[in-house]
């Protein structure tokens, strides 16, 4: 199944009631699955007339209490910051789905991992964040979104699925196994008509600045909540690693298959691979500082990730970069190469 | 083993269904797959092509920068991606529209008429069936008999009546390769 597919039905099987996309490639399959399978099932399936539409629809569904998804790539997911912003603001539960490609501006179509800072640093305006998830696979994916939609009701706040384009293209064999019927979360928030009971309301609109300022701490402190507890990430051979590949998505992979390689050189090469972008896994880089001196970040970017390996290292051991921006899919043999490179120089270096 | 083949034509010859027959056949047996269509500004009657990647151990990357095989269906693929074959990788070659004249020294050339062939069944629409079976023949990705019999399972539903013709199809690939 194409990584777009087995996105929607593992949404599907999240209890997903309500999908509003706009079409934009490398994400068009997701909303063609979306638009048979959600109409078969009597579920709402809605193309909008654009991004910020399909954003806001996802407001209104969010607040009246459905499970709610929309989808884009990159271009779209600017147009979409508006609308991340509210639902943060308004406390309302949504799965974003990013298949990030080439950019800026218009970019191209392939797949590129340049929007990880809009992800992750809340990308719209005001003091917010939202949790990203970044699989690594088209199993994975099948993995993230029903927790994407747990932690969407169980924190009330927008999950965004970080993907790149070319895990929403590429087919692997998947199976849907682990998805278990959704938990019921309290809607004591929901609008659905004030009968019987005092009326409600959710707004993001606060002139009182003493008010807003509260409502900016409870924000914060839900954040803290969540990176204490949602940190999620994988190791790959890290228990005698020399250097230690920081690396997310369909990137870790590629970087898996080089490490491989390096490995049967006897080059002590280990990763880690964080699941969660944010809260980003600060806390096994640190632990590992301890030991490991050479740490080396390989995205397909210009270098964003980078700047969360910097915050958590916090002055210890040496970061080395590779990356490929413009949506340039490097190959293991590549990557291979380089931190090959650059391993030899820093265990020479350590000799010296 | 990890083996990478890239699958090119024109839009229309059944480029991406020989690359997503084969990636099923291969899940079916158990092994790891990755199915990759190219992705561009592409037209129907322009190229078309796709990687297939398929291994005893999890797959790094579905993108084949030096594939192990190659099927060209018509000349501009030929051309394109002899180049990045690896040193003694095969390429399959649609007989009946490619010149392989300018072939590389380093590689194995394998010549298949699949539109001559495919009009000894009756249509041409099965041409992309032969050359997997040839390809299948040359390169041993996966196993012949297998996927034979879970040719309905491969097809898919609706698809029962074309069980039949696509079995000659393949076998009629597989047999015109000699050992």
């Amino acid at each position: 199944m194409s990584g777009n597919a087995a996105l929607g039905e593992a949404a599907i099987l999240s209890g997903c009631m309500c999908y509003f996309g706009y079409p934009i490639t490398p994400q068009n399959e997701l909303t063609e699955y979306m638009a048979k399978r959600m109409t078969e099932l009597g579920r709402v399936f809605i193309q909008s007339e654009s991004e910020i539409a399909a954003i806001n629809m996802v407001l209104g569904a969010s607040v009246a209490g459905a499970r709610a998804m929309t989808s884009s790539s990159s271009p779209g997911m600017s147009l979409k910051q508006e609308g991340i912003s509210y639902l943060a603001a308004d406390e309302l539960p949504a799965v974003v789905v990013d298949m990030v490609r080439g950019g800026p501006g218009m970019g191209n179509i392939s797949p590129a991992q340049s929007d990880y800072l809009q992800a992750t640093r809340g990308g719209g305006h005001g003091d917010y964040k939202t949790i990203v998830l970044a699989p690594g696979s088209v199993q994975e994916l099948t993995e993230v979104i029903p927790l994407a939609f747990d932690l969407a009701d169980q924190y009330r706040n927008p999950v965004v699925i970080l993907g790149d384009g070319m895990l929403g293209q590429m087919m692997e064999p998947v199976d849907f196994d682990n998805i278990v019927p959704p938990k019921a979360y309290p809607k004591d928030y929901i609008l659905t008509g004030a009968k019987g009971r005092p009326s409600r309301m959710v707004r993001s609109l606060l002139f009182d600045t003493k008010e807003e300022e509260e409502h900016n701490w409870k924000l914060v402190r839900k954040y803290q909540r969540m990176e204490q507890k949602e940190v999620r990430y994988e190791t790959f051979l890290i228990d005698d690693a020399e250097m230690v590949v920081v690396a997310y998505g369909i990137g870790a992979r590629i970087a898996k298959g080089a490490i491989k390689r390096l490995r049967r050189e006897n080059m002590k090469v280990g990763m880690v691979r964080p699941i969660t972008a944010w809260p980003f896994p600060a806390a096994i880089l640190q632990e590992l500082a301890k030991t490991v001196h050479e740490f080396f970040v390989f995205e397909m970017s210009a270098g964003q990730m980078i700047e969360d390996v910097k915050l958590a290292l916090a002055g210890k051991g040496h970061i080395h970069f590779y990356g490929r921006p413009g949506g340039v899919i490097p190959t293991p043999v590549e990557l291979y190469r380089i931190i090959g490179r650059h391993y030899y120089t820093a265990t020479r270096r350590k000799q010296q | 083993m990890m083996t990478r083949t890239i699958f090119s034509g024109f839009g229309g010859q059944g480029v991406l269904s020989m690359g997503f027959t084969l990636a099923n056949a291969a899940m079916l047996e158990g092994k790891y797959v990755t199915y990759l269509p190219s992705y561009g500004v592409e037209v129907r009657g322009g190229t078309a092509n796709c990687t297939v990647v398929v291994s005893d151990e999890e797959i790094a990357s579905p993108v084949a920068s030096e594939p192990e095989f190659v099927v060209a269906m018509n000349q501009p693929s030929f051309n394109r991606f002899q180049n990045i074959l690896s040193s003694g990788g095969l390429i399959c070659v649609n007989a009946s529209l490619v010149n392989t004249d300018a072939a590389r020294s380093d590689i194995e050339v394998l010549s298949i008429p699949t539109s001559e062939l495919a009009e000894k069944l009756g249509t041409i629409k099965v041409a992309n069936m032969i050359m997997l079976g040839a390809l299948i023949k040359g390169s041993s990705i996966i196993s012949f008999d297998a996927m034979i019999k879970n040719l309905a399972e491969l097809l898919g539903e609706g698809k029962a009546k074309l069980i039949k013709l696509n079995k000659e199809a393949l076998e009629m690939g597989f047999n015109y390769v000699k050992e």
